[in-house]
């Protein structure tokens, strides 16, 4: 099983560099989802291009909600920050419940057309899963293991730096892969708002009916979702210690 | 030295541990015992301050301890807890240079240090420096939890439950070692137990608890053979006090001069081992053998029993 899964991985990571570099080539099997006579491909930007801009903006998007999201995280476990804990959870549920196309309606006005109001709604959207597995990671630092670190002379500083938040890093970055992985997704509906992105390829599908169209942006935005979670996980296991809590 | 004073420490309007004053001598081992619930370990985590008394003090060495950040005094004192608490994400070395680090000792004394300690607990520093704790057995994570307490040469040792969590053959080994240990490093250790024979086994002073209040302080043959209450005879267990009181006593403290034929103790068994030899051999008395296997006197069944007495 291990193989075949290898392979897999090899041949979608195959399929989208290929794609991206040379869309031309893959123009045969598109063909057959056109009507009179469109183009089978994506003729008015670059995919590589437009599906880097999009990595871009995602990846800052999760760089920001995981400052934040960590961020409260870490203050609403602490004594001092404990009763900011319900108003912290309410903010980052209506930031995942809170429709991104909404956002960006009502950041629009606000920044104005582009990078900029995706970035709010990816921001936003993406919270809850980094400061929900923040929660739990910090929550179920088993108690002897804290009382020992109190009890050894740690201050509270260095007890969160040096033992709970290393014990808590595997549930923190599978909260951020997961953020990634919903937000490369959402972020196509950018191109509604003139972000560079594949989203743009997918809407003009809509736009001219152009099924090769709509079909080529959301598998590239698949394929591109599915490597960054299984990249971001396979350097996961190499980087961290293997922990075993009981 | 460690010197309670009126220690009170009220949850709301219940007291959990009741104007304790006690004295700990240097380079002893006290055993605070008590029933779930007697207050024992929010005493001992009073000492630490990890738990900030209502009212009183302690004087550790005459030295108030509020008179330091609760940290900086908690790295002076050694802490093991039941379950250990070992830092899994950190190598069986990494945990013990712990309060060394946090001292900022530099790295060729942290090393040195760990490696002297790794031996004393019979731990090959080449096999297990590297490990992390969840590759090691019970008994070993127990004792890199004491070994980790100790890095930094504190004067005072502080355990709560630590045998807790072994089973009888490797708890008599890890009570053995800690005796050892204590007299080789000489610090000053208090230990909390629920477990009578643990604390006769290893304290110097026994200070029994129940509900908050200290019942009574003192020798372990004094708390049998004078209990201050009912709760502390019940505690020390009537049916087997005089077996108990003979425990407390070696060969080589009770010997008689004189020759005998019977069988050979050695002079570190405890007089209980001892009769147990002679009833078994159906013998009337025994040799005491020092370690180099020199015949120190002789106990005879009579002498054993006229021990087991108040």
């Amino acid at each position: 099983m291990p193989r075949a899964a290898t392979v897999l991985r090899l041949a979608a990571l195959v399929l989208l560099v290929a794609f991206l570099v040379t869309p031309q080539s893959f123009a045969p099997l598109f063909a057959p989802l056109t009507q009179y006579g469109a183009p089978p491909i994506y003729d008015q930007g670059n995919l590589l291009t437009l599906a880097l801009a999009q990595l871009g903006t995602v990846c800052l998007a999760a760089a920001a909600s995981s400052i934040v999201a960590v961020g409260l995280g870490i203050l609403v476990t602490r004594p001092s920050g404990a009763q900011f804990l319900p108003l912290s959870r309410t903010l980052v549920n209506i930031g995942q419940t809170f429709p991104p196309v909404a956002v960006l309606a009502v950041a629009v006005p606000l920044v104005g057309f582009g990078e900029k109001p995706t970035l709010i709604a990816l921001f936003a959207y993406g919270l809850l899963p980094i400061f929900e597995n923040t929660l739990v990671g910090l929550k179920t630092c088993p108690p002897a293991v804290l009382e020992a670190a109190s009890g050894m002379g740690m201050n509270a500083r260095q007890r969160l730096l040096s033992v709970e938040l290393p014990l808590a890093t595997p549930l923190i970055l599978e909260g951020i892969r997961l953020s990634l992985v919903i937000n490369v997704g959402t972020a196509t509906i950018g191109s509604t708002v003139a972000a560079k992105g594949l989203g743009e390829v997918i809407i003009a599908g809509l736009l001219s009916s152009n099924t090769a169209f709509i079909l080529q942006g959301g598998l590239l935005t698949g394929l591109m979702a599915i490597l960054l979670y299984d990249g971001l996980a396979g350097l996961e296991r190499r980087l961290l210690r293997p922990v075993t809590l009981d | 030295m460690i010197a309670v004073e009126s220690l009170t420490k009220r949850y709301g309007e219940t007291p959990v541990v009741d104007n304790v004053s006690l004295t700990v001598e240097r380079h002893s081992i006290t055993v605070i015992v008590g029933t779930s619930g007697s207050g024992k370990s929010t005493l001992l985590r009073m000492i630490n301050r990890l738990v900030e008394p209502t009212s009183g003090r302690v004087l550790i060495d005459g030295r108030d301890t509020r008179g330091e950040p609760a940290y900086l005094l908690r790295r002076r004192i050694g802490y093991v807890i039941q379950g250990y608490g070992l830092f899994p994400h950190r190598t069986v070395a990494e945990n013990i240079a712990t309060v060394p680090r946090l001292l900022g000792w530099d790295v060729r004394r942290i090393e040195a240090r760990i490696t002297e300690l790794l031996e004393v607990f019979s731990l090959d520093p080449a096999l297990y420096a590297g490990a992390l704790p969840h590759e090691l057995s019970g008994g070993q994570q127990q004792r890199v939890g004491v070994a980790r307490a100790l890095a930094a040469e504190p004067l005072v040792l502080l355990m709560d439950e630590p045998f807790g969590a072994l089973d009888p053959i490797i708890r008599a080994k890890a009570q053995d070692d800690l005796l050892d240990i204590q007299r080789r490093f000489g610090m000053t250790v208090v230990l909390v137990t629920h477990d009578m024979d643990e604390a006769f086994r290893l304290g110097n002073q026994v200070a029994v608890m129940s509900g908050g209040r200290l019942l009574q302080y003192d020798r372990p043959a004094v708390l049998l053979t004078r209990p201050a209450d009912p709760f502390v005879s019940r505690l020390t267990g009537l049916a087997d006090r005089a077996m108990r009181l003979l425990s407390l006593v070696t060969a080589g403290e009770a010997v008689l001069p004189g020759a005998s034929d019977g069988p050979a103790v050695a002079s570190t068994t405890s007089l209980r081992e001892v009769l147990s030899e002679l009833l078994w051999c159906g013998a009337d008395s025994a040799r005491v053998v020092d370690a180099n296997g020199v015949v120190r006197g002789r106990l005879t069944v009579a002498a054993i029993l006229a021990r087991g007495r108040p």
